[in-house]
């Protein structure tokens, strides 16, 4: 305690005694703060279509519209086809928390089930793609480099080199691939969601979207591996950079310090 | 060892040893060499150890680099990948690419050893930026050591170059990105411009030509000239001896430290392996430049987040911050766009280079300088330096404008404009911000000279009355607080001379004595207390609250 209270006056002290309150707010924060866990049961459904249109009257047609014939605060939905309904809602897009430059991924609130009833009853509408079938969208044994070439021709401009996203204009950003399932991959490809240009088959066969799906996962995925270490986001030199400057640098200076600590000359008693 | 010729003296024998170190001082004159040197004096600061992390991590560089060109090959003919990474397999490409991928894949060592060239590189042109930034603020620059300032500053334009040359040999996306960014940025030339580019690359972009020259450039040119330059600079610092901090029994003709041998080369030998290692440490942890997930270059591919390493990133956030003007006259257009940013580009370099002179001349101080000045106590030149951080700081936001946006969910557009304004205003604000910082340390300096540290002790006097004691400092501090000059600014003089005269004075004098008073004048400094001040302060302390405090001496 004296000593304690010996270096209460020391220069450094209000930095210590803010550290450590930051550091408890924080954690007490994490510790405490309410997580969400608003979650549909699982109903059984006789007729989709039937069912779909019952959750759609409940989740979707204040914005779109009782028939999805769209409204001021949503886009209509005849013809936009089962495999948008299957995208935007099974990552968690559909339905939107609120209106902003473009609608986030968050937490998927709808089970597999009713997303289908839902595509079920939006493809009843009208014509559109439809949920690919895994063999459609099954990335096994297509040619990844071929897809390297492709993801660089098609989606870098946006994604970045492997996927980590990339911003858009006016707050728009393009997601980042990690972790998104093939599926997903295809159907935002096949309907081009929120700023999206679509890849309908007509300009990227099914074939080729199965390759850019493979490069993702090989570069991108659960099993990709990151050869040279951590990959700091793979973000390129902003974050090398800023890496280089902290641990880097600010690593040698404190060796410095140290070094220039420990010196020869007698020391101050 | 045993067949060396037979010594004068014949009844000794000679520790072997010493017969070398003669046989090379006949040669060599090595003891004439250490007599002088042996026992140069330094002076212990961990600030002073900037340097030697850029000079270390200079050395790694070229070592690591020795190594690379061993398996790299600096051409752009095309050939079909089949190495061991399989997301390229296949793939055309250039050799220089493909050699790079087999470096990072095939090699031993190779990617590491890749991955401590380009971590060393960001550190030492870091490390270089921090270690002028140091000599700026504490005026380790003045007389006599303005040459190697500006020495030190080619260090820092050249090491810019050579890490621009070199990451883009692997003619990977991101750097042939680059490559192309630096090619329009020529092309922006009026009238010369596209004739350059042709010279530049041998044709049109890219051709088959660029890497094949920009290795000879960077392998040999760049790092030689650097090498000579690191030679002249240690050489000057050896000559000018090294500057120290104010304290006791430091004086402007002394140096007070300790000697090269042993003390210094055995903290120096011994830091360069620690920053060897940590490199190395950093190296093998992060990974840096990971070429084979940017994939070949090639002019109609290019990717979101696309920028230079993190030294050439206030030239991107020039490019990306410019508006897109463009005039067009009798058919030619000129892409201010462009070149605007391009002529910007070395002005914000020159600014800082060229500041030192400037002081000089507003200051015409022709003294030498070898006791460094505590940033707080050259306002003006500190303010200056912060000023022209921030400016360096705010084109880095602006470089780096598509990563602020996503990681801080903001409008890459209101970033821009951000920067936009910034690059004017920013300066400005630091300038005067840092100034009045400055003063309100030296107003506390001076307040902790006259009346000492506050000791956290609250007592209570008979009366009544709270005071809190406060410990005088002790006399190395005070000699520390107060050893700085307070300069007089300039003055015009009088306006006509002794025979009445009106006196001619230019006006560039007019504008010296305008930033001399900027400088020294009134509210640009905080005059220090003087020992009349002090005493009878410290007298009235006598007579006042001194003998409540007397317990504690």
């Amino acid at each position: 305690m004296k000593k304690l209270s010996a270096r209460r006056r020391h220069p450094l002290a209000a930095v210590v005694v803010l550290l450590l309150a930051l550091a408890a707010t924080g954690g007490l924060y994490a510790a405490f703060a309410p997580a969400g866990t608003a979650q549909a049961d699982e109903t059984a459904q006789s007729l989709a279509i039937e069912e779909g249109k019952k959750l759609y009257s409940v989740g979707c047609a204040s914005c779109h519209g009782t028939g999805g014939q769209g409204s001021s605060d949503g886009p209509p939905l005849v013809g936009v086809g089962s495999a948008a309904v299957d995208f935007q809602v099974g990552t968690g897009r559909m339905p939107a928390q609120q209106p902003g430059v473009q609608v986030p991924k968050k937490k998927v609130i709808y089970s597999q089930a009713e997303i289908d009833q839902l595509a079920a009853y939006i493809a009843s509408l009208g014509a559109g793609p439809i949920i690919p079938t895994e063999n459609q969208y099954d990335p096994a044994g297509a040619d990844v480099a071929r897809g390297g070439d492709l993801f660089r021709t098609n989606c870098t401009q946006c994604h970045n080199f492997t996927g980590e996203g990339g911003a858009l204009t006016g707050g728009k950003s393009a997601p980042n691939l990690e972790g998104v399932s093939p599926k997903h991959i295809y159907e935002a490809m096949q309907t081009g969601p929120q700023n999206m240009p679509s890849f309908p088959d007509s300009t990227m066969p099914e074939e080729q979207k199965k390759e850019i799906i493979a490069y993702i996962q090989a570069v991108n995925g659960e099993k990709a591996s990151s050869p040279g270490g951590l990959k700091l986001g793979g973000l390129g030199p902003v974050s090398e950079g800023l890496f280089g400057w902290i641990f880097g640098l600010g690593v040698l200076i404190a060796a410095a310090v140290w070094v220039a600590a420990h010196t020869a000359k007698a020391k101050k008693s | 060892m045993s067949t060396s010729t037979a010594s004068d003296d014949k009844n000794r024998r000679v520790p072997a040893g010493e017969r070398v170190a003669d046989w090379a001082d006949g040669r060599l004159g090595i003891y004439s060499l250490a007599k002088a040197n042996m026992r140069k004096i330094f002076p212990d600061h961990w600030s002073f150890m900037l340097g030697e992390i850029a000079l270390y991590s200079f050395i790694i560089i070229i070592l690591t680099g020795v190594y690379l060109t061993l398996f790299f090959h600096p051409s752009m003919n095309e050939v079909v990948y089949h190495g061991s990474y399989v997301p390229l397999q296949g793939v055309r490409m250039s050799e220089a690419y493909a050699s790079t991928v087999d470096i990072s894949f095939d090699v031993r060592g190779g990617l590491l050893i890749r991955q401590i060239h380009h971590w060393a590189a960001l550190i030492f042109l870091a490390a270089m930026l921090v270690h002028m930034m140091r000599v700026f603020f504490t005026g380790a620059f003045r007389k006599p050591r303005e040459v190697n300032w500006l020495f030190g500053f080619l260090l820092f334009v050249l090491g810019m170059f050579t890490g621009f040359t070199g990451y883009s040999l692997p003619d990977d996306l991101l750097s042939g990105t680059g490559v192309r960014f630096m090619q329009g940025a020529i092309l922006s030339v009026p009238v010369v411009g596209t004739y350059l580019s042709m010279f530049l690359f041998g044709g049109e972009f890219p051709g088959g030509d660029f890497v094949a020259r920009f290795y000879s450039v960077h392998i040999l040119l760049l790092p030689g000239i650097m090498l000579g330059l690191v030679v002249a600079h240690l050489i000057l610092v050896f000559y000018h001896k090294h500057t120290q901090f104010a304290g006791p029994g430091r004086t402007n003709r002394n140096v007070v430290g300790m000697p090269l041998l042993p003390v210094y080369m055995a903290k120096a030998g011994g830091f360069f392996f620690l920053v060897f290692g940590l490199i190395t440490i950093v190296s093998a942890i992060a990974t840096i430049n990971p070429i084979w997930a940017l994939g070949p270059y090639r002019p109609d591919q290019v990717s979101t987040g696309a920028q230079p390493d993190w030294y050439m990133g206030f030239s991107e956030g020039l490019i990306r911050v410019m508006p897109g003007w463009e005039i067009n006259f009798l058919g030619h257009t000129l892409v201010l766009g462009v070149f605007i940013p391009l002529v910007i580009f070395p002005l914000v370099l020159v600014a800082i280079a060229v500041y030192p002179f400037i002081e000089g001349w507003v200051t015409r101080d022709n003294r030498e300088h070898h006791i460094l000045d505590r940033p707080r106590n050259a306002p003006t030149r500190t303010a200056f330096g912060v000023a022209w951080l921030t400016w360096y700081f705010i084109l880095l936001v602006g470089g780096g404008n598509d990563l602020w946006a996503t990681h801080f969910h903001l409008s890459i557009n209101a970033i821009t404009w951000f920067v936009r304004v910034f690059f004017f205003v920013g300066p400005v604000i630091a300038f005067v911000v840092t100034k009045r910082i400055c003063l309100g340390l030296q107003r506390r300096d001076a307040e902790k000279v006259l009346h000492g540290r506050e000791s956290g002790v609250i007592k209570r006097l008979p009366h009544g009355e709270f005071i809190e004691v406060h410990t005088p400092l002790d006399q190395a501090d005070l000699h520390r607080l107060t050893a700085h000059d307070q300069h007089k600014p300039a003055d015009l003089g009088p306006a006509v001379d002794e025979n009445g005269v009106r006196r001619n004075v230019g006006p560039a004098e007019k504008l010296r004595v305008k930033l001399s008073k900027g400088y020294y004048g009134e509210g640009s400094q905080i005059p220090k207390p003087t020992a009349e001040e002090y005493n009878e302060i410290a007298a009235a302390h006598g007579h006042g609250h001194e003998e409540i405090t007397s317990g504690k001496h």
